[in-house]
């Protein structure tokens, strides 16, 4: 009898965490879901029509926003972005981490805790000196500009983690290196770099994610819609004055596919990154 | 003889080094060092962006002592950082409990529960906007949640969530919270699992409830994790803007104004640059004291 109570109670737990969790996940993927199949949809029957999966399927909206709403120009924007801004961030992360790993300079230290440092101090409205710094640049409205400043938003914790992962790495191999007669430059791109892959995949999900989801800077620094990223650009659409709501939906999608995709895909980084930030 | 071309060796050998970090520091220095400066000085001048600048001293700091709005603000920011406090967290909290042991669709649910993280705060906002619109077309709801409200049995609760003043708030930080609690869950996850399934065991064995269990041995194995987890959605729900702007647009400034909408708006609408950096400061402040206290507070945490 008492067994039996323990089967039931145990039974009713966990049916009820069941619950409890594709309840969460459920209101997670549903609003997601919303977005999708509003973007497919008519200006007319998006008002109206609240089955789940409309009546009639309409796939100009995405159409639409591509060439109309200038999307084609954002995505490409937001690609270039998101690239170059990435690809600068391992570069020079990864050559200032490997200094501070296993080179000797003076004054090595203080400049690494400046950057460690940095990355505690929050700066909630750090863009308006930026602003200012930028226009006396003369660098308003420039592709350039814009990924210096995404640039150094993501340099101190790019500097941190890597860091910590070379210090942890084997330095037989570096020595070996050295032997053959590789210069530093060469142990950095033929030993650490290749080595460092895991720490640089954390890097480029989480960066990524950052540059591609960057709001502020990008309406502060760029005005011109041809150098607008996507964030920004659908910005532009809510201000019009009547919104076409499927096509904004459409936008929508638009930029959110690409940045989940990404996160699939690489998802086990993201977990470790995390991780690490808590464990590690 | 000798000791000169070594030590030329050595600075030909350090300034070789010193080269690594130049990039890093150039752009750090440049970027944020100087901004960094330019603000503190920038909060003691009267400046319009253009123009001639005034030193005013203290000024800035003395009328922003006496805003009303700044400070209404900082409190707008405060409820929703004790919202996602206290909601958020003990969701990410429960649901990290909930995964925490061998069960279905395990890798599903981390992977769900990360996706609203992964979109911009644009994206979110418009989308929730949209579920949550209050207008009417031909006898019915635009919005989802009202529409449901309504054709579900509740037309009493049917409501301008974001439109009334006294929800709008309350609104803004829920969907701040779906946004933010997979931040949490996996980190509070990551942290489970690396408590030694030897202390449940040894708790089992002494014959202590699941609630005895949490409260003296996942709770105190927890607390470093969950003091961390609670230093960033301070940081975060503080400086939380574009999700603001998003949703509602400086529709109903008094209401649901944070600092920094207020530091973009100093600077945007009434380009007194000047007062924006004095603000910036004062809110910077705050924020590092907070994260210094939590600090202070995690590292005992680690040392019991």
């Amino acid at each position: 009898m008492k067994t039996n109570r323990y089967v039931f109670w145990g039974m009713t737990q966990s049916t009820f965490i069941h619950i409890f969790l594709m309840g969460s996940a459920l209101t997670c993927l549903f609003p997601l879901f919303w977005m999708v199949r509003c973007s497919f949809m008519t200006i007319e029957t998006v008002f109206v029509d609240k089955a789940l999966i409309p009546h009639h399927l309409n796939l100009g909206n995405f159409a639409i926003a591509w060439t109309k709403g200038n999307f084609a120009v954002y995505f490409l924007n937001s690609v270039i972005y998101t690239a170059c801004v990435v690809t600068g961030i391992v570069f020079i992360s990864s050559l200032a981490a490997f200094a501070f790993s296993r080179l000797k300079f003076p004054g090595k230290d203080i400049i690494f805790y400046m950057f460690v440092a940095a990355m505690m101090i929050p700066l909630p409205g750090f863009f308006v000196a930026l602003f200012v710094l930028m226009t006396k640049l003369h660098l308003i409205n420039t592709r350039f500009g814009y990924v210096l400043c995404m640039i150094n938003m993501g340099l101190s914790m790019s500097i941190l983690l890597l860091k910590t992962f070379f210090d942890k790495m084997p330095k037989d191999l570096e020595d070996a290196a050295r032997i053959d007669g590789c210069s530093k430059i060469g142990i950095w791109w033929n030993v650490a770099l290749p080595l460092a892959r895991p720490a640089i995949a954390v890097i480029v999900i989480f960066n990524s994610l950052n540059v591609w989801n960057e709001y502020i800077l990008a309406t502060l620094l760029l005005s011109d819609a041809k150098l607008m990223p996507l964030q920004r650009g659908l910005m532009v659409f809510q201000g019009a004055n009547s919104v076409d709501y499927p096509v904004l939906m459409a936008g929508l999608t638009m930029a959110a596919v690409p940045i989940i995709m990404v996160y699939l895909v690489m998802q086990k980084y993201i977990v470790k990154g995390l991780s690490g930030a808590v464990v590690g | 003889m000798n000791r000169k071309v070594k030590g030329a060796a050595i600075f030909k050998d350090n300034l070789q080094n010193f080269f690594f970090v130049v990039p890093a520091l150039a752009i750090f220095c440049i970027f944020y060092i100087y901004p960094f400066y330019k603000m503190i000085n920038l909060s003691f001048y009267d400046w319009r962006g253009i123009g001639p600048m005034y030193f005013i001293g203290l000024q800035n700091y003395k009328e922003l002592a006496s805003d009303h709005l700044w400070w209404d603000s900082m409190w707008h920011a405060g409820y929703i950082t004790l919202i996602a406090l206290t909601f958020q967290n003990a969701l990410a909290f429960a649901l990290a409990l909930a995964c925490d042991r061998e069960i279905r669709l395990k890798r599903f649910y981390r992977m769900v529960f990360f996706i609203p993280p992964v979109l911009s705060e644009i994206v979110v906002g418009f989308i929730w906007n949209w579920i949550l619109n209050p207008q009417m077309q031909n006898g019915q709801y635009i919005g989802l949640l009202n529409h449901l409200l309504y054709s579900s049995g509740f037309p009493q609760l049917v409501h301008n969530w974001l439109g009334d003043p006294h929800t709008a708030l309350t609104t803004i930080a829920i969907v701040h919270s779906w946004k933010g609690f997979g931040w949490g869950f996996i980190m509070l996850l990551a942290g489970l699992q690396t408590i030694d399934r030897q202390f449940y065991e040894a708790a089992k064995v002494d014959g202590a409830s699941a609630w005895k269990t949490f409260t003296n041995v996942t709770i105190p194995m927890m607390l470093p994790v969950i003091l961390v987890v609670m230093i960033l959605t301070i940081l975060g729900s503080m400086q939380v803007f574009v999700l603001i702007i998003a949703m509602v647009n400086e529709g109903l400034v008094n209401h649901t104004d944070v600092p920094v909408t207020r530091i973009f708006s100093a600077m945007q609408n009434t380009n007194r640059f000047g007062y924006a950096c004095a603000e910036v400061v004062i809110f910077g402040m705050i924020l590092v004291c907070v994260s210094f206290i939590m600090k202070k507070l995690s590292d005992k945490a680690k040392q019991a």
